[in-house]
């Protein structure tokens, strides 16, 4: 689907941290949900977000098979180790086994070609985002985007960002990436789901609609 | 082996194991008979501890493998055929011996419905009411066969008292010595001691 499946990948989260936090700290992700091609839009109600375990999600974008392959791959280890040691593996682990096993597949005849993004609240360490890319790098960062859309969106993060945002200023910038696309980038991308990660564990926030994308 | 019991009532599902007394000086947390296999599905062993670290961890793969390829849990008794298939597989070739270890596994299925099975070395399973596992076996047996009845699984509750009532037909030196599982529908398993319970 060449270039324009790139689109659906354009997505962004914002990490916030709340050090001492009463109120705790959090994380939000999005997604768009459509797929565009050509001229005509397909619905694509599929959820690119994978829930590893209570407080960590994986976002999981690229080759179309491989995502879902590989994030349900990681999924289910994931599991496996809650069953097998009696509590869940941190979001630094699962971002580490997780980076482990594309670098061990990238050389492989079979590689996977995902970009991901995992998010995760830790009890000790609070919230935390990790990037991760097909070519099995990892880095953990305060914001992170895929695809082209990030070329827009980064900058945007990188003006406003600050460390302690609250959870509204934080959904309120991802507003503005949103925004931000819907001005200037080429392909029309009309609704973002989002889940916001804090220490009560995952929650679905409402979808953002940008105004005038249909 | 040590003692255990599993109870199947309406809407829960009980596991009651004998808990050997520790040497002082030993860690008591260590040695730990109730093992959840999934989410909605839990055993109990009597026999070599170490032959059931095996098993058990053989299962819980296959819990998780399943539900990649399939998308849908276990039910009680996929996961327990594959068990006693393992099983059996060590009785007939390659000059293996046998696990020595009987199992109750128990829990819910999908649709609801409580499950309570058992397995033994040989690799057979069947589907039980209420069964014992362990040296005394025969004694508890004897006992739920004459006290499992409707009225006693009535409840929550009732279920629970009866596993533990028919443990203390012979196991020493009373409640401390017990360890129970619970699982309800739709709910994880619970592991607790019975002073902590409200019955």
């Amino acid at each position: 689907m060449g270039w324009i499946e790139i689109l659906d990948r354009a997505e962004v989260v914002t990490d916030k941290h709340h050090i001492r936090g009463s109120t705790g700290g959090g994380e939000i992700r999005r997604a768009p949900n459509l797929v565009p091609l050509r001229i005509t839009c397909l619905p694509n109600d599929q959820d690119k977000m994978f829930k590893l375990s209570d407080k960590i999600l994986l976002l999981c974008v690229g080759e179309a098979g491989d995502t879902v392959q590989f994030a349900e791959y990681i999924q289910k280890n994931i599991q496996l180790y809650k069953m097998r040691n009696g509590y869940e593996l941190s979001p630094k682990a699962a971002a580490n086994f997780t980076r482990k096993n594309l670098a061990d597949y990238l050389r492989s005849r079979t590689p996977y070609h995902v970009n991901l993004l995992l998010a995760g609240f830790d009890e000790t360490d609070g919230p935390g985002l990790y990037y991760m890319d097909h070519l099995s790098a990892l880095a953990k960062a305060p914001f992170a985007a895929h695809g082209y859309g990030a070329y827009l969106t980064l900058s945007i993060l990188d003006r406003y960002y600050r460390p302690d945002l609250t959870r509204d200023e934080a959904v309120d910038l991802l507003k503005k990436c949103i925004e931000e696309l819907n001005k200037r980038f080429i392909l029309n991308l009309p609704s973002f789901s989002v889940r916001l990660i804090d220490k009560e564990g995952i929650h679905d926030l409402e979808k953002l609609m940008p105004v005038g994308a249909k | 082996g040590d003692h255990c019991v599993g109870i199947r009532g309406t809407d829960i599902v009980v596991l009651g194991v004998e808990k050997k007394s520790v040497a002082k000086l030993q860690e008591e947390r260590t040695v730990r008979k109730i093992c959840a296999l999934d989410d909605h599905v839990c055993m109990a062993f009597a026999g070599l501890t170490a032959d059931a670290r095996i098993v058990i961890n053989r299962a819980r793969v296959e819990c998780q493998s399943h539900r990649l390829t399939v998308e849908d849990p276990v039910t009680v008794e996929y996961i327990t055929r594959h068990i006693a298939t393992l099983k059996q597989r060590y009785t007939q070739s390659n000059g293996r011996r046998p696990f020595g270890i009987s199992a109750l596994i128990v829990g819910f299925d999908y649709d609801g419905t409580p499950r309570l099975y058992q397995t033994d070395p040989s690799g057979t399973y069947h589907a039980w009411k209420a069964n014992a596992i362990g040296r005394s076996a025969k004694t508890v047996r004897e006992f739920l066969e004459k006290n499992y009845t409707d009225e006693a699984i009535a409840t929550d509750n009732e279920a629970i008292k009866l596993a533990i009532k028919a443990l203390l037909e012979v196991v020493q030196s009373g409640g401390k010595n017990i360890d129970l599982a619970v699982i309800r529908r739709n709910q994880p398993l619970k592991v607790t001691s019975p002073k902590s319970l409200v019955v």
